[in-house]
C-alpha cells in the first residue's frame, strides 16, 4: 500500500521519533568493563556449551562456547583476558543463565584473533555453518539464531529477501548509522545471504526519516546486485516483520505461518552488515552496535559495545542524570525494563534507554475504565479488537480470546497500549494471556 | 536497585511511552465543544436556560456522588463524563421545563442510565437520552411545551412553569411556540432553512443552532476525539433518504435541508450518537450504526406519531451496538481470504 508516494501498511501509530539526539553521531567503540559476562543463552534454542574452563586465558575473538545442535550458536571472547568463572547471571527476561565471566587484561591491545574466512563462492550450507559459527543472532527480544532463520526448508523457496532498515522504535539510531557507515559490509552481507537462500532479489526498506541512508545506499549499490532501496512512511511498527513485508511486497503472511511460506525472508540491516563484516574474516560476534540514549543519559550515542558489558558499567560510563527513573533494553515501545543492573548487553540488544522521572510519570498515568473509543481498533496493525480482547482478559477468558478473537496473531507491538486514553496496559494483558495459552497447550 | 547516583529504578512493562490522550482530557474537550451552542442557547432563551442547564448538570453530578458512595468507589467527578451527561441532557430539554422535572430527569440519567450498569464505560445507552426518554414518558405535556427564543425580557423574567411545584399543574399563561418539526407535522408549515441553520427557532435548548454544533463537532473531529464516520453516515443517510422522498412527493415530504437542520438531529448526530461508550468500536460498525439511526430518524419523523425521532433512533441504535461490532469485526491480518 502506498500513501503520499511512500510505501506503508494499514493502521499503526506515530510515537515521537526522539532520534535527533543520536542519529548524527558516528558509532564509537565502547570501553571494556573490568568484567565481561557472556551468557550462554543469548538466543532462542539450546544454550551454547562452554569450551573454556575457569582460569584459562582467552584471546579476543577466540571461540569460548560451541553451538549445541542446530538451534544454537557459537560464542566468542569479547576481550583478551582470563576466564574467572562460569556461573549464573540474570537476564533481561527474568531467567538466570549460565555465563562465562571474563576479566579483560588491562594491558592487552585487544587485537582480535583471526579465524577461517568463509569465501563468497562457498555453498549455501557452508555459509549457514559460518553464520552459526560466527554466533550471529537476530535483533529484538527473541534473538533467533540467524542461520536457522536463513535455512530454507525442503520444498520451499525464497524469491525476495527483505532487509529491514525501518528502525521504527523511537530513540534507536544504530541501524541508521550502520547504513551510513557500513554500506560496504551491508552489500557483502547481502551477497552471502543471496547465495545462502537462493533469493532472486533484495529489497531494503528504510523509513523516510533516514532518507540520507537510502540515498547513500542507492549511490553505493554495486551494479551487479539485484537490490532495490524502498523508502517507507515513518510509522510504528513499520519494522515488524509482517508489516514490513506487507508494505514492501504487498503480500500478507498467513496467520500462524512464516514469511518463507509466501516466498519472502526478512533480516535486519545491522545483522546483515555484521555477517558481511565477520564472514570474510572468519571471526565471531564480539561487539554489538547499540544506541545508548533517553533523556536521563548524559553522553548519548551509538556505540559498538563488547558483548557481556554489565548495564551498571554502561550507565556509569555514559553518565546518568540524578532524576533517572526507568532503564530498559531496546526502544520504549517494546523494550523490557531492567530488573537488575547486573544484566549485561547481549547479542540482539538494540539499545539502552534511560528515562527520567518526567517521562516515567508521563508513561504511568491514571487508569480509567474502557470507554470504547476504538482508538486501539484503529491502531492495531493486525486488525484485532484489543478492547474486546481486554474485556475477555479481565475474566480470564483466554480460550475465547484465542478461538474467537485471534489472540495468537497479536505481535505485541504495544500500539494499543500507546493510544489507549484509559491507560489500560492492554498489550501486557495479552502477553500474559498468550503465555497462559501456550502453557495450557504444552500441558 | 540503584544506579551510580543511588536512585531506585522502577520496573514497568512496555510500552514506556503513551500518546498523551486521556479519558478526562477527551471528556473535557467534549464539554468545550458544547460550549458555543450552550452559550448561544443561554443568549437566545435567557434566564430559564441558565437555570435548566445549571440544574441539569448539578443534578447529574449530585446523583453521581450518591452512586459512587453507594457503590463504595472513589469519586469519578473529575473525569468530566458526568458533566457531559448533564450538559447534553440539559440541552435536550424544552427551556420552560419545570426545574424539579429537570432534577428528576438528571438523576434518572445518571442512576438508571449509567450507575446501575456499573458506571463509566459500562452503559449500553446514552445516559442523557435515558433521562430524557424518562421525562418524555412521564411528563409528555411539559416536554412538548416550547418557549420561543429572543423574548425581549428573557434575562429578567422566567416562564411561570420553570419554578412550578412538583406534581402541581404548571400555570398555562406561558407564551409558547411550536418547533419547526411540530409546525410541519401538525400544521403542514415549513420553516426557512437559514433560520434553522443559525438558530432563530423554537425547540430544545441545544436544538437551536446547527452551525455552532457543527463548529464544536468539527473541533472534536480535528482533534481525533470524535468519530467522523458516525455523524457522516447518519447525516448523509438522513439527507439522502429524505431528499429522495422529497423528490418523489415535494408536497408530502419536507426537504432534506429542513430535515437536516431541524430538531435534535445535529445535537444527536454529533454529540450523542458519537458517545464513545454507547457506539461501536469498529469502523464499519460505526458507519452502519449511523446509517441505521439516520433511517430510523426519517421513519419516525415522517411516519411516526411524534414530530421528533432522534432520541428513540439513537437509543435503538445503542441497543444494536454489540451486534454491530460482532458483525463488523475487521478481517484479521493474514486470515480470511488470504489464509492458505
Amino acid at each position: 500500500m502506498r500513501l503520499l508516494g511512500l510505501k506503508t501498511f494499514r493502521h499503526g501509530i506515530h510515537p515521537g521519533e526522539a532520534k535527533d539526539a543520536t542519529k548524527g553521531l558516528a558509532i564509537q567503540q565502547f570501553p571494556f568493563a573490568p568484567r565481561l559476562v557472556v551468557p550462554l543463552a543469548q538466543h532462542i534454542g539450546n544454550p551454547s556449551v562452554p569450551t573454556v574452563r575457569p582460569g584459562e586465558e582467552v584471546c579476543r575473538g577466540q571461540r569460548i562456547a560451541r553451538p549445541e545442535g542446530h538451534l544454537s550458536v557459537a560464542m566468542h571472547a569479547p576481550a583478551t583476558g582470563v576466564v574467572r568463572d562460569i556461573a549464573l547471571t540474570p537476564t533481561i527476561l527474568g531467567r538466570m543463565s549460565l555465563a562465562i565471566h571474563i576479566e579483560p587484561h588491562a594491558a592487552s591491545t585487544q587485537e582480535a584473533t583471526p579465524g577461517t574466512p568463509c569465501s563468497l563462492d562457498a555453498g549455501p550450507e557452508e555459509i549457514l555453518r559460518a553464520v552459526q559459527e560466527a554466533g550471529v543472532v537476530g535483533l529484538g527480544g527473541a534473538a533467533f539464531p540467524t542461520h536457522a532463520k536463513l535455512t530454507v526448508p525442503d520444498g520451499k523457496r525464497v524469491d525476495t529477501l527483505v532487509v529491514n532498515g525501518a528502525e521504527c522504535e523511537p530513540y534507536l539510531t544504530t541501524d541508521h548509522r550502520v547504513m551510513l557507515e557500513q554500506s560496504d559490509d551491508l552489500f557483502v552481507g547481502i551477497r552471502y545471504l543471496l547465495r545462502a537462500t537462493g533469493a532472486e532479489r533484495v529489497v531494503i526498506g528504510v523509513e523516510s526519516n533516514k532518507e540520507d541512508a537510502a540515498t547513500l545506499l542507492r549511490d553505493r549499490l554495486p551494479a551487479d546486485l539485484p537490490v532495490s532501496v524502498e523508502v517507507l512512511r515513518v510509522k510504528y511498527p513499520q519494522g515488524a516483520e509482517k508489516m514490513l513485508i506487507t508494505a514492501l511486497l504487498g503480500r500478507e503472511i498467513p496467520s500462524g505461518r512464516l514469511p518463507i511460506d509466501i516466498g519472502a525472508m526478512c533480516i535486519n540491516v545491522a545483522t546483515t552488515a555484521e555477517i558481511g563484516r565477520l564472514l570474510p574474516l572468519g571471526s565471531g560476534v564480539r561487539l554489538w552496535g547499540i544506541t545508548i540514549g533517553g533523556p536521563a543519559v548524559r553522553r548519548k550515542g551509538n556505540y559498538r559495545i563488547p558483548i557481556g558489558t554489565p548495564l551498571r558499567f554502561v550507565l556509569d560510563t555514559v553518565g546518568v542524570d540524578t532524576s533517572v527513573a526507568r532503564v530498559f533494553l531496546g526502544g520504549p515501545m517494546m523494550g523490557n525494563a531492567v530488573s537488575s543492573l547486573d544484566i549485561v548487553v547481549t547479542k540482539g540488544t538494540s539499545g539502552v534507554t534511560a528515562f527520567t522521572d518526567i517521562e516515567a510519570e508521563w508513561a504511568h498515568r491514571r487508569v480509567f475504565p474502557c470507554i470504547g473509543c476504538g482508538y486501539c481498533v484503529d491502531a492495531c496493525p493486525v486488525f484485532l479488537n484489543p478492547a474486546e480482547l481486554e474485556r475477555l482478559a479481565g475474566s480470564g477468558g483466554y480460550a475465547a480470546m484465542r478461538s474467537n478473537h485471534a489472540l495468537m496473531d497479536c505481535i505485541e507491538c504495544g500500539s494499543c497500549s500507546f493510544v489507549c486514553p484509559s491507560h489500560i496496559p492492554l498489550v501486557q494483558h495479552f502477553r500474559v494471556a498468550k503465555a497462559a495459552v501456550r502453557k495450557a497447550d504444552a500441558a | 536497585m540503584t544506579v551510580g547516583v543511588g536512585k531506585t529504578l522502577e520496573i514497568r512493562h512496555a510500552p514506556h511511552v503513551l500518546s498523551g490522550y486521556s479519558v478526562d482530557t477527551i471528556m473535557f474537550n467534549v464539554v468545550l465543544a458544547l460550549l458555543p451552542a450552550t452559550i448561544f442557547a443561554i443568549y437566545a432563551i435567557g434566564l430559564a436556560a441558565i437555570l435548566v442547564l445549571g440544574v441539569a448538570v448539578a443534578s447529574c453530578l449530585l446523583a453521581e456522588v450518591l452512586v459512587c458512595r453507594a457503590r463504595e468507589t472513589a469519586s469519578t467527578l473529575d473525569d468530566w463524563s458526568v458533566v457531559i451527561t448533564g450538559l447534553l441532557f440539559g440541552l435536550t430539554l424544552p427551556p420552560s421545563l419545570p426545574l424539579w422535572m429537570v432534577a428528576v430527569g438528571g438523576a434518572v440519567s445518571v442512576v438508571l442510565g449509567k450507575g446501575l450498569f456499573g458506571g463509566l464505560g459500562r452503559n449500553p445507552f446514552n445516559p442523557a437520552l435515558v433521562g430524557r426518554a424518562f421525562l418524555q414518558a412521564a411528563f409528555p405535556a411539559a416536554m412538548t411545551t416550547w418557549t420561543p427564543p429572543f423574548q425581549p425580557d428573557r434575562f429578567a423574567s422566567l416562564p411561570a412553569s420553570t419554578l412550578a411545584v412538583p406534581l402541581m399543574q404548571p400555570s398555562t399563561d406561558v407564551v409558547t411556540g411550536a418547533t419547526p418539526l411540530a409546525l410541519w407535522k401538525f400544521g403542514g408549515q415549513g420553516t426557512d432553512a437559514g433560520q434553522l441553520f443559525f438558530g432563530a427557532i423554537g425547540g430544545s435548548l441545544g436544538e437551536t443552532s446547527s452551525i455552532l454544533l457543527l463548529l464544536g463537532g468539527a473541533y472534536l473531529i480535528a482533534r481525533n476525539m470524535m468519530s467522523w464516520r458516525i455523524p457522516a453516515a447518519l447525516l448523509g443517510t438522513v439527507v439522502l433518504s429524505s431528499g429522495l422522498l422529497h423528490a418523489l412527493a415535494p408536497d408530502r415530504y419536507p426537504s432534506a435541508a429542513f430535515m437536516l437542520f431541524s430538531g435534535g438531529l445535529m445535537l444527536g448526530a454529533l454529540f450523542m450518537a458519537t458517545d464513545m461508550v454507547s457506539s461501536p468500536t469498529t469502523p464499519l460498525g460505526g458507519v452502519l450504526f449511523g446509517v441505521i439511526i439516520g433511517l430510523l430518524v426519517v421513519v419516525i419523523r415522517i411516519w411516526g406519531g411524534m414530530p421528533e425521532g432522534v432520541m428513540y433512533a439513537i437509543l435503538l441504535g445503542n441497543a444494536l451496538v454489540p451486534h454491530l461490532d460482532e458483525w463488523c469485526r475487521p478481517r484479521v491480518y493474514g486470515s480470511g481470504r488470504t489464509a492458505k
